[in-house]
């Protein structure tokens, strides 16, 4: 019950705030004042989630909304646990934020939306009825549009806010259609919903629905393409928490409407969200070991674990399907699992990434380099965020990243042929995904923060403020104790597990040494936190010892220049060429990638050069023709502009004999 | 418990003490197969300790992550080693890391000095990192599949249980484990820097991958990191043994006659590996960077199909 | 519940499809005719175990028709012609090993799907020998059609062959006069191609096929 008074309440101080933020945004303080209140409403609602998350649920009507409808709202287990994810997610960013808003040239343009935009991602959490549910929706997607736009004179930024509009409105759209088939005869409260089950055929259709429009707000291909366009082009608290907290949010939408209000699933439902997942994360890291510009790369990224998360709820709805509750139980608390660690890491890694464009202005890691020398703490913790991401034992990535692999372990169980083959096939592009994770985040930390600057700013970087190194280390904190701690998140996750999926986990606390075991006969377990100790103990015992028997002399020289001293920081290795040989491997089937090598003959005194091109599959293959068949049809449809009023009144009367023949023959 | 401990114990000691030895070996085999003396069996223990007493040489512009990362390299290979069982099974902490998790400890070796390898900021580095990166990004996947197939076939991803299921011969002759045998030998090829993907006794820039990638390491630091992949190769051998030739293996709770033997049969095993590893060095050329990914795809392909043949028929 | 003779049955037919895999993965000639004759001693040693297995004596002459003429007669024949036509030593450019090993294993997986539900009921040793025959007949014809020097579409359709014998095997009660007639049909087959071989090289110097798209005019 507090928490959803809380909700309740803390909805209504966030829009008092938003009005603070709309009024005041020209005072001196008024990001301070306005973050501060964010981080105290949200860390509430995160605390009182918490204490929710096992407990019975709390339900509440209000007389505003839709006329007969009012609006209800509702905290169940799952949306205790999301709440936990979008509120924790939300008060660090406010934390950070108190320190990084201060650089904000035009604060009268982020203040105001921020609350909103939080208000938004509460309210989605806890709506119980469909049209609450799109109006919360809505406002989200809205807020955070704004805060895409607040830099709107920087290059692409209004591109990128367009296409995000569209998408979103898109999506949107499909949401509504989907609550719209679901509520059928039945009304648009979800307790309506959940009572009556569509058939199988009506069933597909609001899958394939909800799969559109909440896949579009949470990036999954091939709809993602304006994800990698709007949440870099966002201040970086507002990239960190659209990336880590409103893709979540997107996930809720998804889990509520297939695994809660759906009804019993159908085997084949599970096959495209298989599908879809695998294809999501290999193509999202593809695209990450490619990307330069470092929040673009870590919106990649995003993309990926997306994939990751979908991939393992399409084995839990196949597992749900077949009666194998067991296996949906860890599938699906794999994938909420994962959905709370990438909120975690990924958020560190976007207020690193804000740290370091603060610090230097620049998003281009090409310019970067030589950053842990000058901003040791928070590349210390994008160092830990980034293992993390890279599913390193023994941090959270890992825990999570492991049940899904024993997910698919306990799989073959599954009857149907089809599964048989898609199963191994989308286990073997996650395995895929998880090893080129950790390359691009090689990749992205050795070029940023490594090696020698590049360029006049990376050398004269300074480490960022306190606030954002707070929110920083304790996002880190709560990511390695996630990791040596598995058993607690799966058992807090356990509640609404145990309601969508029929079965829940065996208790992980109990177990000896907090070992976790994910299915009890399957003989399989891992304990983060007996890994973590043998690693510090033996990497720190032989570092002693060898200092003691050793001794430990050290001599500072010049590095090893093969006789031709004087090369500049230039000719280290770049972030292209790092990831050129697995852009000649694996690009050149996907992006079809060429190399086009210039080098003048020896005496001629033109710069020798190299030119490389990638295609986008998706923006090539779906969305240009997309874009010339929606030309064509708009050329088409011109004409309509210009008929005279007797023919306007023809195709009126027409629509109307048409509707009234559907009904009098459909009804 | 305490016997428990102790054989752990034993067998990482066991583990260390018999890494350089195995390295030793395969390049006397390999000396003799050239008709050369070679060095004797001891020397990498003598190069480690040489090494040792050598004052580290650190590059100006190297930050604290390079002085870490050997120590960080080491822990994390030796600790997976501890997982394998090598002439026994029952490890006491085997529950706590299963095979995906050894692969994982293995990336957190490789995340590390390839970040290492980037830290000081010369080419070489860049080189070996990038080249490495290639190989891991298809190798890791390649060990994934390797171990779902095995455990799918003893029904659990934990070593020490899929060891005494291979031990009770029940198994049989499987398909899937031929094809996963096979990609395993490519992986450990691969993974340990050996001919055909690397050669870990060269010296040439343009064809090193591993060497670039340590080029700027000395003294204890290199130790720590040459001890590192001495371990990690005896981590690939240990791990084909006890998965495609558990003979020998003392089971859980045995007598002392069992683990005598299990050793006996341990030593065998690993001379048979380096004795195979050298021959099949000196008899094959190293390939061109850009046909290793051909070359790990294919065990790639061959662990997906293991798997695959595992899903869709239990029996093969 | 498993056999030994089941064991070795699957081991066999298994390291068949492993050497279609093998040949799809070899870009040079000699070594495609080395996994050539690889795959025939296997087929021979697998048609050998049906034979004990079945009980069928005549198999044997299979076994010894497979090893006589697959493994030792047409690798010969084939190495000659390679170093006639002096392209023993050549490279041929596959177009992406790892696209068409990802093809190979995408047919494999379909032939299992095709062949396994459908033959629920039946032996499961002729059941999975089916499905894994079926398996090198697509991966042949795989090969067919992404190779283009012609000796190495030959070989193609040489390990196709070798699928269509294992099935033909597996399934109990197959005529001996069939089987016979079938070996000697691809012998027959094997001359032709060769002396067409020679003829194309003599005209266009080339056993690239896409010299014969070009002569039709197919190609620019």
């Amino acid at each position: 019950m507090m928490a959803l008074g809380l909700v309740v309440y803390g909805v209504l101080a966030l829009l008092a705030v938003a009005l603070v933020g709309a009024f005041a945004a020209r005072q001196r303080d008024a990001g301070t004042v306005v973050y501060s209140l964010c981080l105290a409403i949200s860390g509430a609602i995160a605390i009182a989630a918490l204490g929710s998350l096992a407990g019975p649920g709390a339900e509440a009507a209000f007389p505003i909304g839709l006329p007969g409808l009012g609006s209800h709202l509702r905290v169940d287990p799952l949306a205790a646990c999301f709440l936990v994810i979008v509120d924790l997610g939300a008060a660090a960013a406010s934390l950070y934020a108190i320190g990084y808003g201060a650089h904000e040239h035009e604060p009268q343009r982020v203040l105001p939306f921020y609350p909103l935009f939080l208000a938004g991602m509460n309210l989605v959490v806890v709506a119980d009825d469909a049209y609450t549910f799109l109006f919360a929706w809505e406002l989200m997607s809205l807020a955070s549009w704004a805060l895409v736009m607040s830099h709107h004179r920087e290059a692409g930024n209004a591109r990128a806010g367009y296409i995000y509009l569209v998408m979103a409105s898109f999506g949107t759209l499909a949401l509504l259609m989907a609550f719209g088939v679901l509520a059928g005869g039945s009304g648009f409260g979800f307790a309506a919903m959940r009572a009556a089950h569509p058939g199988a055929v009506s069933g597909a259709v609001v899958l394939g629905l909800a799969l559109v429009g909440a896949g579009s707000k949470a990036g999954l291909a091939p709809l993602h393409v304006w994800l990698p366009l709007a949440h870099p082009a966002a201040p970086s608290h507002v990239s960190a928490l659209m990336s880590g907290v409103m893709t979540k949010v997107a996930i809720y939408g998804f889990i509520r409407i297939v695994f809660d209000l759906l009804g019993p699933t159908v085997w084949w439902w599970s096959m495209p969200v298989l599908l879809v997942g695998g294809l999501t994360a290999a193509l999202g890291v593809l695209h990450a070991l490619m990307e330069r510009d470092l929040k673009r790369l870590l919106a990649y990224s995003t993309i990926e674990n997306i994939g990751i998360i979908f991939l393992a709820l399409g084995l839990a709805l196949a597992f749900r399907a077949n009666g194998l509750p067991a296996g949906a139980a860890l599938a699906l608390t794999a994938g909420l699992f994962h959905a709370f660690n990438h909120m975690l890491f990924k958020s560190v890694l976007f207020f690193g990434a804000g740290a370091v464009l603060t610090a230097t202005g620049e998003r281009d890691i090409e310019k970067l380099g030589g950053l842990i020398h000058r901003m040791p703490i928070s590349s210390g913790a994008f160092l830990v965020a980034a293992m993390a991401i890279a599913a390193l034992p023994p941090l959270n990535g890992f825990a999570s990243e492991w049940l899904a692999f024993q997910a698919i372990f306990v799989s073959p169980a599954l009857p149907q042929w089809g599964l048989k083959v898609l199963v191994p096939a989308v286990g073997t592009l996650l395995a895929l995904a998880a090893a080129l994770v950790a390359a691009c985040f090689v990749r992205a930390f050795g070029i940023l923060y490594l090696g020698r600057p590049r360029t006049k700013v990376a050398e004269t970087a300074v480490e960022t403020d306190r606030f954002s190194l707070l929110a920083m280390l304790v996002l880190c904190g709560l990511c390695v104790l996630a990791g040596l701690l598995p058993g607690v998140v799966i058992d807090a996750l356990a509640p609404s597990v145990q309601a969508l999926a029929g079965a829940r986990m065996p208790a992980q606390i109990g177990t000896a040494w907090l070992t976790i075991v994910p299915v009890v006969d399957a003989r399989s377990s891992y304990n983060g936190l007996m890994i973590g100790l043998f690693l510090v103990i033996v990497a720190w015992g032989s570092a002693v010892l060898v200092h003691r028997v050793a001794g430990r002399a050290t001599r500072r020289s010049r590095p090893w220049d093969c006789g031709y001293p004087g090369l500049g920081p230039l000719a280290q290795y770049s972030a292209a060429s790092l990831s050129q040989p697995l852009r000649r491997v694996l690009g050149a089937v996907v992006f079809r990638s060429r190399e086009v090598v210039d080098m003048p003959e020896p005496g001629t005194l033109r710069a020798a050069s190299i030119a490389k091109s990638i295609i986008d599959p998706v923006w090539v293959g779906v969305f240009a023709p997309l874009g010339i068949a929606v030309a064509y049809v708009a050329g088409k449809v011109n004409h309509l502009q210009f008929l005279t009023i007797r023919r306007y009144l023809g195709i009126v009367f027409l629509l109307l004999v048409a509707l009234l023949l559907m009904v009098g023959v459909g009804g | 418990m305490i016997g428990d401990l102790l054989l752990q114990g034993v067998q990482m000691m066991v583990v260390l003490a018999l890494a350089p030895l195995l390295t030793g070996f395969v390049r006397k085999v390999k000396a003799h197969l050239l008709r050369r003396q070679g060095p004797p069996l001891v020397q990498p223990y003598r190069d480690l300790w040489r090494l040792l007493n050598k004052e580290a040489i650190v590059a100006d512009s190297a930050s604290w992550l390079f002085r870490v990362a050997p120590y960080v390299v080491f822990a994390a290979t030796w600790v997976a080693a501890s997982l394998v069982p090598t002439y026994a099974t029952g490890l006491i902490f085997s529950w706590s890391g299963d095979l995906i998790a050894i692969t994982a400890l293995l990336g957190l070796g490789r995340f590390a000095q390839t970040l290492a390898g980037l830290d000081v900021g010369t080419s070489f580095g860049g080189i070996g990192t990038s080249r490495e990166l290639m190989i891991a990004s298809m190798a890791e996947p390649a060990m994934i599949m390797i171990a779902f197939s095995v455990a799918l076939v003893a029904g659990s991803t934990q070593l020490s249980n899929i060891a005494a299921t291979m031990l009770t011969y029940q198994v049989g002759l499987r398909v899937s484990l031929a094809l996963a045998l096979i990609a395993l030998v490519i992986v450990a090829l691969a993974e340990n820097a050996r001919i055909p993907v690397d050669n870990p006794a060269t010296h040439l820039e343009l064809t090193m991958v591993h060497e670039a990638m340590v080029l700027e390491y000395s003294g204890r630091h290199l130790a720590m990191i040459d001890l590192a992949a001495m371990v990690k190769l005896l981590l690939y051998a240990s791990l084909l043994g006890c998965l495609f030739v558990p003979l020998g293996l003392a089971p859980e709770g045995s007598g002392i006659g069992a683990h005598v033997l299990g050793l006996a049969a341990y030593a065998v095993k690993l001379a048979g590996a380096g004795a195979m590893l050298g021959a099949f060095e000196v008899s094959i050329a190293k390939m061109r960077v850009f046909r290793v990914p051909n070359f790990l795809g294919a065990a790639l392909m061959l662990g997906f199909l293991a798997t695959l043949l595992l899903f869709v028929s239990r029996s093969l | 519940m498993h056999s030994l003779s089941f064991d070795v049955a699957h081991m066999l037919a298994g390291f068949l499809v492993l050497l279609s895999f093998m040949m799809l993965y070899q870009d040079r000639l000699g070594a495609l005719i080395n996994a050539l004759a690889a795959q025939a001693v296997v087929l021979s040693l697998s048609v050998a175990w049906q034979a004990i297995i079945q009980e069928a004596p005549h198999l044997f002459i299979t076994a010894g028709l497979a090893i006589g003429f697959k493994a030792v007669v047409i690798p010969m024949a084939l190495r000659r012609i390679i170093v006639k036509l002096g392209i023993d030593r050549e490279i041929e450019t596959v177009g992406g090993t790892g696209l068409t090993m990802l093809a190979g294993i995408g047919l494999v997986a379909l032939s299992l799907q095709v062949v396994l539900p459908v033959t629920g009921g039946s032996d499961p040793v002729s059941r999975e020998d089916i499905a894994l025959a079926l398996s090198v007949v697509l991966l042949g014809l795989l090969m067919m059609v992404t190779r283009r020097n012609a000796v190495s579409q030959v070989i193609g359709f040489m390990s196709l062959e070798n699928g269509i014998v294992l099935a033909a095997t597996g399934a109990r009660g197959m005529p001996l006069v069939v089987e016979i007639s079938v070996a000697f049909s691809i012998l027959i087959a094997f001359i032709v191609v060769g002396i067409f071989l020679f003829r194309i090289r003599e005209r266009f110097d080339t056993v690239d096929v896409q010299a014969l798209d070009r002569f039709r005019g197919e190609r620019r």
